[in-house]
């Protein structure tokens, strides 16, 4: 298992720094803030979907621990390019590896880094936060 | 006769979960503002309460019951003195420090709250102290603090000087460490025929408190914040203030007569207590209590300030760091924020050490927006801590400095 401080080293501290798509999207079709009262992490995600149901931009923005701005880092990469449907089907698969219920055959790429938080519970809602907002910015508007 | 030095490690090896290990390394826990660990004292009493002391009291005329009643009643006679030597009825046992400010809000405020009434409370209290006021329809208007965290003394008297409904005011902030000056304020407070409810969960398990002698009308604190037990909390009030309020809930227990028609209630303590209460929890608290008072309350003391001393400059030696709440009157709270590094990055990297701190807005949010800050992360001290869980922390802020450049 991943001690912490492995896991900080590698890909989170990295995306901490530097963040990608930490941006606004003037062209947003779907937006959504995610917010956890707990601990005070704001993220707001925006997607920019055209007419045949691609993500062809994502962007977030927000304040957080290294955890939730890395994770909405990965997954503004993760999902530009993809449909909606397969941007869903990362969500399903992302939150399944950090809760325990792997999705099996779910191609994570990447997002795979965050397999060793599973082990830390409460850390989870923060790499968590950023795929519930866009789950919420795709539910809203669909 | 001769008298021992007081001993850390003696007191140490009272608490059973000081031996046990987080995360593979030995436990470090720089907690006890959240919650206290416990004595063997404590552990046993409870234990033994259900072991073979186990009845619901009030009820039944069999040895047991009749022991179990003895014992509530033993365990608010402990609290009474514990609070200086108040009378046992003036002591109402709730679930802890938020249900007796929530308590004092239905019933003392709410029955005569007029459109507009304000309750004074500080910058930094705590959301327990703030909540049930507004709850109830109040408005809460805040004492300012000054930049290291003390009260603002003289905004509190031009506030008091408006009549308030009541002063709500934290005896020791949970988030800066700060003991507010609570007989200078409960003077003042007199003065304008202003009423006092203090918040004494911080305060406590840090020094002897005497309610009477600080001149306040309410005080709240909360037994696992006191090495007892969860669940289980005081508010001690005046008999003439308890006598004028209603009971909030009903059940039994707390009835004098009951018909379908009309119901006459049983005087405090007891109207506020309805239901079958945490006996056993009443039960640790007293042993916690007692245990307390058995310690040599003076070196505990000299042993916190020590630490305290020590910490401080221990982390002001980390690169970046920046310590919130530096009052002059502080029991043994650090709090503090690191550039660069979120304190919730920073409480996942020392719980891989086996470090236990708090991380995000302590229940104080309206001081943390006040300081524009999001969060901060908190080292909160007691009796059983060492010299040598501050360097292990302090070793544990250098690495996570370095982690995070």
């Amino acid at each position: 298992m991943a001690t912490l401080s492995e896991l900080y080293q590698g890909v989170i501290i990295e995306h901490d720094r530097s963040p990608r798509n930490f941006r606004t999207l003037a062209a947003a079709s779907h937006r959504a803030e995610g917010r956890n009262p707990l601990c005070g992490d704001e993220v707001s995600l925006e997607l920019q979907v055209n007419e045949a149901g691609q993500i062809i931009d994502a962007a977030f923005q927000g304040r957080g621990c290294a955890v939730s701005k890395a994770s909405a880092s990965l997954l503004t990469t993760a999902i530009k390019g993809k449909t909606v449907a397969e941007a869903r089907e990362l969500f399903d698969g992302f939150h399944g590896l950090l809760t325990g219920h792997p999705v099996p055959g779910a191609q994570l790429g990447k997002l795979e880094v965050f397999a060793g938080l599973a082990a830390y519970p409460m850390r989870v809602k923060c790499a968590t936060l950023p795929w519930h907002a866009m789950k919420q910015a795709l539910d809203e508007t669909k | 006769m001769t008298t021992l030095a007081w001993d850390v490690e003696t007191l140490r090896a009272e608490f059973p979960i000081l031996t046990t290990t987080s995360r593979g390394k030995p436990l470090v826990y720089l907690d006890s503002g959240a919650t206290t660990q416990k004595p063997r004292a404590v552990i046993d009493a409870v234990t033994r309460f259900y072991e073979s002391g186990n009845a619901n009291i009030h009820r039944g005329v069999y040895e047991l019951s009749e022991q179990a009643t003895l014992a509530w009643d033993a365990a608010r006679h402990r609290v009474a003195q514990f609070l200086g030597g108040v009378p046992d009825e003036e002591i109402v046992f709730v679930r802890g420090t938020t249900s007796a400010v929530n308590l004092v809000a239905q019933s003392f405020i709410r029955p005569t709250l007029r459109v507009g009434d304000r309750v004074l409370v500080t910058t930094m209290e705590h959301h327990a102290n703030i909540v049930p006021w507004q709850m109830v329809g109040a408005t809460t208007v805040p004492v300012p603090i000054t930049p290291n965290g003390e009260l603002d003394l003289a905004a509190a008297e031009q506030l008091l000087a408006t009549r308030p409904r009541l002063l709500a005011v934290v005896h020791v902030s949970n988030a800066l460490g700060t003991i507010n000056p609570i007989a200078e304020l409960c003077r003042m407070a007199r003065a304008h025929g202003v009423p006092v409810l203090v918040d004494g969960a911080q305060a406590v398990s840090h020094f002897p408190v005497d309610v009477r002698a600080l001149g306040c009308d309410f005080y709240c604190f909360s037994s696992h914040k006191l090495f007892g037990p969860t669940g289980i909390g005081v508010l001690w009030a005046r008999a003439e203030q308890l006598q004028r309020m209603p009971p909030a809930e009903g059940g039994g227990d707390m009835i004098d007569r009951v018909t379908f028609e009309k119901t006459t209630y049983a005087p405090s303590p007891q109207k506020f207590e309805a239901g079958t209460p945490h006996i056993a929890g009443a039960i640790g608290l007293a042993a916690a209590i007692e245990w307390l008072e058995s310690q040599d309350r003076e070196a505990i003391h000299a042993h916190e300030l020590a630490l305290l001393e020590a910490g401080t400059a221990l982390l002001r030696e980390v690169p970046g760091l920046t310590l919130v709440g530096t009052a002059a009157d502080k029991v043994g709270i650090l709090t503090f924020t690191m550039d660069g590094i979120h304190p919730h990055d920073i409480a996942s990297l020392l719980d891989g050490e086996g470090v236990c701190i708090r991380a995000g807005h302590h229940c104080t949010q309206p001081l943390h927006a006040h300081l524009g800050l999001e969060a901060t992360a908190r080292a909160s001290l007691a009796p059983y801590n060492t010299l040598a869980d501050l360097e292990v922390l302090t070793a544990a802020l250098h690495s996570a400095r370095r982690i995070f450049g």
